[in-house]
């Protein structure tokens, strides 16, 4: 019986990407539903009842939530071109990073994009001490992974692009070379794979979306 | 016995007693019959130890295992299964793994984090903490029927990752005075929670009430 995958995704979320680069990367062909997010299909509030949110993959009929949830998963079901880490202990760090990144590093990125000139400089201060932490994982490695790519480069794609697109608008530079010489060099070994370039929201378009949300949010924190 | 001798040097286990999160990793190791030596921190002045190990968060619990930290209680259970194979805690399979790997950190979050303000949360808060926990319950009482357990015939990952619910909201309840279990509304959970006592690994390690009352009225 053949596999039916699906993947109910958004073009400019970073989790969404997380979940389609692992797909590609094992070679599993899937089909992929574009949601609306301020019109959400029946389907996707089916399949996902609690968080009512994208990623959500669809394996045979059963539907799965959460991105880190999702590529464990994944690497289970196919266990060709593993995502994650082989090792125990690797795989208990590559999972703690992770969960680091959106619990933490998320967030106080976001506080430092939105902050008001009298906290920014915290904010940004408090965001480079866990972007510090993030980036000594990297020491001596060409990827988080290793050599290759893998489940905490796919984590981290996060930092590595949509980081970028928030500076364009905002005009914070977090990540400069400066202060981040060896996630610097990551990010632009992961500019140069096919794969992840065909995932990525096209920039101009990502670039007006997240100024329109940038503003909108300003807007809802003036009122 | 062969996978103990391998693997069984040097397990440390870095917390608190009254910590739900420590003793989750505890019932684990027991269950797996895995030797650890305890540690016990004083929260309120951190070792340098737990400092060394959890530099990121300075939490417990942190397991040690040949030196090395891991951190997260959830993220150490998965660890303990993959480097002790035996009496795997997660489900087997990867669709049942997958849904308990969703709900755990859930149910954590809404349940756990909701209950633990419960005994200092002023009345406005309160309200609003004892509507989380509500919620809660409510979710696992859905998932428990037509089921002994969480993990169906026998104990499971989500039933050891909730365990400490029965006597920390027992705890609870009796400071702030308010009625979870206890209310007539879960007739699942309650049934859930009386299977579970007689369970004599479990049982080892109930963390006496009485204790955990004076300690939750201590810090009100």
């Amino acid at each position: 019986m053949a596999d039916e995958v699906k993947l109910f995704g958004m073009w400019a979320s970073p989790y969404s990407l997380r979940v389609e680069l692992a797909l590609k990367l094992k070679g599993i062909p899937y089909e992929y539903i574009e949601e609306d997010l301020s019109n959400k299909s029946s389907l996707l509030l089916k399949y996902n009842p609690v968080h009512q949110k994208i990623p959500v993959l669809v394996h045979n009929g059963k539907p799965v939530a959460e991105s880190s949830v999702i590529l464990e998963y994944i690497d289970e079901i196919w266990r060709d071109n593993p995502v994650l880490p082989q090792d125990p202990y690797d795989r208990a760090m590559a999972r703690f990073w992770a969960k680091f990144i959106d619990e933490k590093i998320q967030p106080t990125a976001r506080n430092a994009n939105l902050a008001e000139e009298k906290e920014r400089e915290q904010a940004v201060e408090e965001c480079c001490q866990q972007l510090k932490m993030l980036e000594n994982e990297l020491q001596g490695k060409p990827f988080f992974g290793g050599d290759t790519m893998g489940y905490l480069d796919i984590a981290a794609l996060v930092i590595a692009f949509w980081f970028e697109v928030v500076r364009e608008v905002v005009g914070l530079d977090l990540i400069t070379e400066e202060r981040f010489p060896i996630l610097c060099k990551w990010i632009g070994k992961l500019q140069d794979i096919d794969v992840i370039n065909e995932c990525r929201p096209p920039k101009e378009k990502h670039v007006n979306y997240v100024r329109a949300r940038y503003e909108a949010a300003k807007a809802a924190a003036s009122n | 016995m062969d996978q103990m001798a391998e693997h069984g040097q040097e397990v440390k286990l870095v917390g608190a007693w009254h910590s739900p999160y420590v003793h989750r990793v505890a019932w684990v190791l027991k269950l797996k019959g895995i030797a650890y030596e305890f540690v016990e921190e004083n929260l309120n002045k951190k070792s340098s130890l737990l400092l060394s190990c959890n530099p990121v968060y300075k939490k417990i619990p942190v397991l040690v295992h040949h030196g090395k930290p891991i951190v997260e209680s959830l993220f150490i259970i998965e660890y303990i299964d993959e480097t002790w194979k035996d009496n795997p805690i997660l489900p087997t399979d990867p669709y049942e793994k997958a849904m308990a790997r969703f709900w755990a950190p859930l149910i954590d979050e809404m349940l756990l984090e909701g209950s633990r303000k419960v005994p200092y949360a002023e009345e406005e808060q309160l309200e609003k903490q004892i509507q989380q926990v509500s919620e809660a319950m409510e979710v696992l009482e859905g998932m428990l029927k037509g089921k002994k357990f969480f993990g169906g015939e026998k104990i499971g990952f989500l039933d050891i990752t909730f365990r400490w619910m029965t006597i920390w909201l027992g705890a609870i309840e009796e400071v702030a005075g308010v009625k979870f279990f206890n209310s007539g509304k879960y007739p699942l959970l309650e049934d859930w929670k009386n299977k579970f006592i007689g369970f004599h690994v479990v049982k080892d390690n109930l963390y006496p009430m009485e204790k955990l009352v004076r300690f939750f009225k201590k810090y009100r």
